[in-house]
C-alpha cells in the first residue's frame, strides 16, 4: 500500500480541484488516441476514430474521457484505498475489455500532459513527481486483478 | 531513414518551427526537464553526481541549454538524424553510457515542459508528433551501444 505525505496528499488534491471534468474529459481520450493510435483497437463501438478531426469530434470519445476522470476523482477520494476502489475496474478491463495494461501507463502520461497544458507552470517539478506517484498507483490498481 | 519515415512533411515543419522558437530559452526549457527527470525519476541523479543539479544552478544551465540546442539541431533536418547526432552517439555510447531507458524519461519530461509552456498550443497532433521526433532522436542516439 502506498503511503502519503500529508504535503503529498494537498499537492494532488490542488492538482485536481483544478481539472474542469466536462473540460478535460473530453481532451483525454482524444490525445491519447491520436498520440497512440493503437489504442484504437479498445474503441471499435464508437464509430469514426480514424482521423484526428473525426477523433476531436466524436461524441463518445468526449464522454468516455468523463468515465475516467470521473473513475480518477474516485482515487482522489480514496488515496489510502486505491487497490480495492479499482478492484472492479481492473477486472473489467482484465476479463470483459482485455485491455493490454501498458495502455494504462500510456493513459497516464496523457493524462499528465493534458493537466500540464492547462495548469502550466503550477505543475512545477515536484508537483508533477508527486502527481506521477498518485498516477502509478493508480495504474498499478489498474494492473491488479491481471492474473 | 527509419526516423523520418513516420513523421510527414507537417509533422517535421511542425517540430522545426517549436524547435526554433524554443532555441532563445533553450536554458529554461533544458533546465526545467532535468529538474522534472530529477524530481520524478531519482535515479537519473546518478548520472550527475559530478555537477550541481540544484534548481538554478549553473551547471544545470547550461547542461539543460546543451541538451535543447541538441535537439534544435536534429530538428533542423530529421532525415540527417544519424549524421547529426554522430558524434553525440558515439558520446553516449562509449563515454557516458546512460542506459537508454532514461531517455525515455526525459523525452517524458520535456514533453510535460513543452506543454506547460505552450499550454493550449501543445495540441495532441503537436503531442504526437513530438513524441515520435524524440522517440526516434532516443533511438538514433543509442544506435552505436551495441
Amino acid at each position: 500500500m502506498v503511503k502519503w505525505t500529508e504535503e503529498e496528499r494537498q499537492t494532488i488534491r490542488s492538482v485536481w480541484e483544478k481539472v474542469d471534468i466536462d473540460e478535460t474529459g473530453p481532451q483525454l481520450i482524444a490525445r491519447a488516441l491520436i498520440v497512440y493510435p493503437w489504442t484504437e483497437r479498445y474503441f471499435g463501438t464508437f464509430g469514426d476514430i480514424f482521423t484526428t478531426s473525426a477523433i476531436l469530434t466524436n461524441a463518445k470519445v468526449a464522454t468516455h474521457g468523463k468515465v475516467v476522470l470521473r473513475a480518477l476523482d474516485r482515487a482522489v477520494k480514496n488515496l489510502d484505498n486505491i487497490t480495492e476502489t479499482y478492484a472492479a475496474l481492473s477486472r473489467l478491463h482484465y476479463e470483459k475489455l482485455k485491455v493490454d495494461p501498458d495502455n494504462f501507463r500510456l493513459l497516464a502520461d496523457c493524462i499528465t500532459i493534458t493537466i500540464a497544458c492547462k495548469l502550466k507552470a503550477a505543475l512545477n517539478p515536484q508537483v508533477q513527481a508527486t502527481w506521477q506517484k498518485f498516477l502509478s498507483a493508480v495504474v498499478e490498481a489498474m494492473n491488479n486483478q491481471y492474473k | 531513414m527509419q526516423s523520418a519515415i513516420m513523421l510527414s512533411k507537417k509533422e517535421k515543419k511542425l517540430i522545426k518551427d517549436i524547435w526554433e522558437r524554443l532555441t532563445p530559452v533553450a536554458e529554461d526549457i533544458g533546465s526545467d526537464a532535468l529538474l522534472r527527470m530529477f524530481a520524478s525519476y531519482p535515479g537519473t541523479k546518478t548520472y550527475f553526481s559530478h555537477l550541481d543539479i540544484s534548481p538554478g544552478s549553473s551547471h544545470l544551465q547550461s547542461h539543460g541549454k546543451k541538451i535543447v540546442l541538441a535537439i534544435a539541431e536534429g530538428a533542423k533536418d530529421i532525415s540527417q538524424l544519424t549524421v547529426t547526432l554522430a558524434p553525440l552517439q558515439t558520446l553516449h555510447a562509449y563515454q557516458l553510457r546512460i542506459d537508454p531507458t532514461n531517455f525515455k524519461l526525459l523525452s517524458h519530461c520535456m514533453l510535460v515542459t513543452l506543454a506547460c509552456y505552450l499550454g493550449e498550443e501543445f495540441t495532441p497532433v503537436a503531442h504526437a508528433a513530438m513524441d515520435k521526433f524524440l522517440s526516434a532522436f532516443a533511438a538514433v542516439l543509442a544506435e552505436k551501444y551495441r
